[in-house]
Parts: C-alpha cells; structure tokens; sequence
C-alpha cells in the first residue's frame, strides 16, 4: 500500500487543533442547480428562484442538504486522501449558501483515537462559513490509516465501528 | 398570530417507532450518479474516477458515502405514478397530518456502515422516532420531529442511517 496515488494522511501526521486548509468556492446558481440534480433532488426551491422567494420566504434557490453533505465530504477527503473512510457526519444547518455567495470551507481537529480494533479515528469540526457566519456546522467521524500498510476500507462488521 | 397548533392525534403518536415505507431503489446502483454527484462538487477522489484506485483500496468501485439517501429519491415522474413524488414520505406525511404546511430540515446525521457498489440493490424503511410538544421558532410555530432512514444492502449488511431533525411550522400571519 504504498502507491503514490492512494498514500494519504496517516495517524502519525495528526494532532488535536490542527486546522484542515481552508477551502473557498463562489456559488452559483448553476452549483445550486448542479448539486440538488445530482442528488435527485426535484423539489422547486433548489432551482426555480420564483418559488424561493414567494413560497418559501427566503432570497433564492439554495444549495440542498445532500448537496451540502456531498461539498463537506470533498472537503474532508480532499485533506486525508482516498484511504479516509468516513463513518459519521452531524449537520447543524444554521441558514442557506444561495447564488453569489462565496462559500468558505474550514475545519479543525477536535480528537484522535484508536478503537478496540485498532482503527483510528478523527473527530473533526467542520464548518461551511458566509461572510465569517457559519451556516452549516459539521461534526465528522472519519477512519484513517494508522500507518501505510493499513486501510480503514478493508474493515467489516465488528472492525468498522462508526 | 397564527391559529393554535392542535394536541398531537393518537393516530399520529402510534407511528412513533413504526417502521414504514419499506422500499427498494428504483434502480440497480450505478455510476453515472456517482460521476455527477462528485463533478457537482469538484471531488477528484481517485476512489471514484480511478478504478485501478478503487480496486486497490476498496476491492472495486464504490460511490461515495454521503450519495446514501440519492439512491431512494424517486423519479420525478414515473409511468403509472399520480403526484408529485417525494422522498422521507414520513415527513410529508407528518406535515399534512399535523396541519403544519411548512418544514424545513434543522438538522442531519449520517451514519456509515458497507461501502455501496455499482450493482447494489439497496432497500430502506423509515421510522418516526420522536414529535415534540409546541415550540415557536424565528420562522413560525410549529413542532420539530425526528426521522430515521435505515438502509441495507441485497445481503443484509447495513449500509448507513441516515436522521432527520425536522420542523414543521406555520408562518406568522403577517
């Protein structure tokens, strides 16, 4: 397990409040529209602006809570690489990402564990922030290698604990 | 103000811990979703475009984790089908049957068990586990519920939960 392509973070590269680099994308109405079709996501208010704003009572077509997921798991991965498997994420939504927003990504360590079975675990906090005000928060529970030969992927049953 | 928000009917508080709307996805899991999901963020995860990566790491192709609740939304429209047709129907349901015409989704948790792999067949259920008493929030009155949507894969192995903190509501008469 030592390609170059699939070698990621490993146990020994982490430490409690390291901070994950940030990540910024501008949000258009295409990433709106781009991410609720992917997730199948049909309902109006993630693409048709008149129903955000008249039905719903809020400023546009907003990005989708799968969609949101999907953005936080990129980010998370983009920083472990491929061996990270996640086990657990916890959402708190606190207001939406609309078009012309400038969505800013960052996340910090919170604790590192290895469990019985000797996988270890991250506790991240993760948050997706809007002109500094968080909009959605995330706690994620992600497996990483403890050291180059391991793979949290190969884990089943009672050696994957999420 | 709006008008008073009713007890909660007996019949609606006998869903609680019920398990309903056992279902199948509509269709075998495949990766054009996949492919989607992750240019729809810009994920270069070599675990999904790479799939001499994925048989290394993962023993062949998976889609990713957080696509779990992708695989039960429902086609917009189906030959046959009457309606829109939605997904976490035990929400919708609770809407109408609590008379609260607005929701949105206050929160989530996401739990992951097997991998899912192109081919799955994946079947799920919902159950309501909890409805609270009256609260009154920044966007009306209402009551907040719990969902939860358990997944396994055609040989049994749980593939995630997924849970959902709701608020149905009514808007301030203005």
């Amino acid at each position: 397990m030592s390609n170059a392509v699939t070698r990621g973070l490993t146990a020994d590269q982490v430490q409690v409040g390291q901070q994950l680099p940030t990540l910024e994308q501008d949000v258009t109405a295409t990433t709106v529209v781009l991410g609720a079709l992917a997730s199948r996501d049909w309902r109006p208010m993630h693409h048709d602006k008149d129903f955000a704003i008249n039905r719903n009572g809020v400023a546009n077509i907003f990005i989708n809570t799968p969609n949101n997921a999907a953005w936080f798991e990129r980010y998370i991965t983009d920083w472990t690489g491929p061996r990270g498997r996640l086990g657990r994420m916890k959402f708190k939504m606190s207001s939406s990402v609309f078009p012309g927003d400038r969505m800013v990504m960052s996340g910090v360590v919170k604790s590192v564990d290895t469990d019985e079975s000797g996988c270890c675990w991250l506790e991240l906090d993760v948050a997706v922030s809007v002109e500094g005000v968080v909009s959605t928060s995330c706690l994620a529970r992600i497996a990483i290698p403890e050291n180059d030969e391991d793979n949290p992927w190969s884990r089943k049953a009672d050696r994957w604990q999420p | 103000m709006s008008d008073p928000i009713p007890d909660i009917p007996a019949e609606v508080q006998a869903l609680v811990g019920v398990i309903q709307y056992e279902e199948r996805s509509t269709f075998p899991i495949e990766m054009g979703y996949v492919y989607n999901t992750c240019a729809a963020v810009q994920n270069g995860n070599p675990l999904y475009w790479d799939a001499a990566v994925a048989e290394e790491l993962t023993g062949g192709q998976i889609a990713p984790p957080t696509m779990m609740s992708v695989w039960f939304r429902p086609h917009y429209w189906a030959p046959g089908a009457e309606g829109e047709q939605k997904a976490l129907q035990a929400h919708f349901d609770l809407k109408e049957l609590l008379d609260l015409p607005e929701a949105i989704i206050a929160g989530n948790e996401l739990v992951f068990g097997e991998p899912v792999r192109p081919g799955d067949v994946l079947t799920t259920h919902q159950i309501v586990r909890s409805i609270s008493d009256v609260k009154t929030t920044k966007v009306g009155t209402g009551r907040f519920w719990v969902i939860d949507v358990e997944c396994h894969n055609q040989k049994g192995e749980f593939v995630g939960k997924d849970t959902y903190s709701c608020l149905g509501y009514r808007r301030p008469k203005s």
